[in-house]
């Protein structure tokens, strides 16, 4: 087979694989949500105890937007309220969230939920993960959570 | 095929680059790593597509010095899958440019979660010719003499191999530390060959600037990576094989834009004495929600 046929055939594959996969994440959003709520309960006693080290920076939740904004707003929407489309990550500022531990969120972000979308943030170092904990906790702050919930 | 022979021009591929991206999708600062030969275990995000270019100029003691280039097209499927698609060309010194094949290699994270050494299987498949000078991986007793033979002569050589890696990554205390294990084997009923590539890097700085800025210490990562050969099935071992050591630089700019450079020093004489890599990438983020609505889905 020529150079060119392989390199056509090459092309297909990647499209079709593109195309297929953005299909497969349009999945029923409501449920992933909840289970990807879920997923902060699975994080260890140990993790969840954890402190926020940055807890008193001052520069932590403008250095966290930024980095939110960077990496997470993609998903998660400009302001976490939730993404929007096909790449529907689940809404930030909702109690599940808020009410998490910071030990928990940074838990998470450490090890993504990769099955269900949510990629490993172990590429960033450790106090960019903490200054991202401490800008979701401060969106906490502006959208107070729903009567009823703790 | 006289299109393959003007293609790869490099002026063509920076601006097919170019091209790709005007208003296709948001900035976002991107936090890649400095490495050009070893991988780690960090994957693409899903619906992304990243768009890069490398250039290696090398030495070549007792023949012409050359410029190999290639651009990746790497995208990733799911959080835990990502496939990449390149296209290698190179330019020999006094010789000639020629478009050398393509390479479509695939990575699949195996564990869920992190852990202290994070497992990436890496699969490939090569069409290339024998002018490919890319050096993106050493394996089995590939030597400087190698890539001797004058493009019109290795042209004629075709090979289909298939590539395996054993990533192993760490990330720990802001260090990025990789192993990978390498086995190829060239279809043509060539003995398996193996190699091994090694790397660490760290930003600058660990903390995120409260402000945006280029200058940032965040925004440099700088590392060093060691790669070579190891010989083949029948002669496993260091003997007749070539090593590299590079220090590495990448600026990961808030515009999106990355790039790199790494100076690479040959340490024994069966290496290129000196090979000198750069490299521009481009993350174009929600490609997956693009192509989406192209092939008319509205969510």
């Amino acid at each position: 087979m020529k150079p060119a046929c392989f390199q056509l055939l090459a092309s297909a594959a990647l499209i079709v694989t593109c195309i297929s996969a953005a299909r497969a994440q349009s999945k029923s959003s409501q449920n992933k949500n909840a289970e990807l709520y879920a997923e902060l309960g699975k994080a260890p006693e140990k993790a969840r105890n954890r402190v926020n080290p940055l807890e008193n920076d001052p520069d932590a939740v403008a250095a966290g937007r930024l980095l939110f904004e960077d990496h997470c707003a993609e998903c998660h929407g400009e302001t976490a309220e939730g993404g929007k489309g096909s790449k529907k990550g689940p809404d930030l500022r909702v109690p599940e969230v808020q009410n998490a531990p910071p030990g928990a969120l940074f838990w998470l972000l450490t090890n993504g939920v990769v099955r269900k979308g949510m990629p490993v943030w172990s590429r960033l170092p450790e106090p960019q993960r903490w200054q991202l904990v401490r800008y979701l906790k401060s969106l906490g702050a502006v959208l107070p959570a729903p009567a009823g919930t703790k | 095929m006289t299109c393959f022979r003007l293609a790869p021009v490099p002026l063509i591929y920076l601006a097919a680059i170019a091209l790709c991206f005007p208003a296709l999708s948001r900035p976002v600062a991107a936090q890649e790593n400095p490495y050009f030969v070893a991988y780690d275990h960090n994957l693409e995000e899903p619906g992304n597509l990243e768009v890069e270019y490398f250039s290696t100029f090398g030495t070549q003691r007792a023949g012409n010095n050359f410029h190999s280039y290639w651009t990746e097209f790497e995208y990733g499927v799911k959080a835990w899958w990502t496939t990449e698609f390149y296209l290698d060309a190179q330019t020999t010194f006094h010789d000639s440019t020629v478009y050398s094949g393509f390479k479509w290699e695939n990575r699949f994270r195996v564990l869920q979660r992190e852990h202290w050494i994070n497992p990436v299987l890496y699969v490939e498949y090569e069409d290339v010719n024998g002018t490919d000078k890319t050096l993106k991986e050493v394996v089995g007793h590939d030597v400087e003499a190698d890539y001797l033979a004058p493009n019109d002569e290795a042209r004629r050589e075709h090979q289909r191999e298939i590539e395996l890696k054993l990533i192993l990554s760490s990330n720990t205390w802001g260090w990025n530390i990789s192993e990978n294990i390498i086995a190829e084997k060239n279809l043509s009923n060539q003995p398996w060959e193996f190699g091994y590539a090694l790397a660490a890097s760290r930003p600058l700085s660990l903390k995120g600037s409260a402000k945006r800025c280029n200058f940032c210490r965040q925004n440099f990562v700088a590392g060093v990576e060691m790669y070579g050969g190891l010989g083949d099935r029948y002669s496993f071992g260091w003997k007749d094989t070539s090593h590299y050591l590079a220090p590495a630089m990448a600026w990961n700019l808030p515009s999106g834009w990355t790039l790199r450079l790494s100076p690479g020093f040959g340490l024994n004489d069966n290496s290129h004495t000196f090979l000198l890599r750069w490299g521009v990438s481009k993350e174009i983020t929600g490609f997956g929600q693009m192509v989406r609505r192209w092939f008319g889905n509205k969510s």
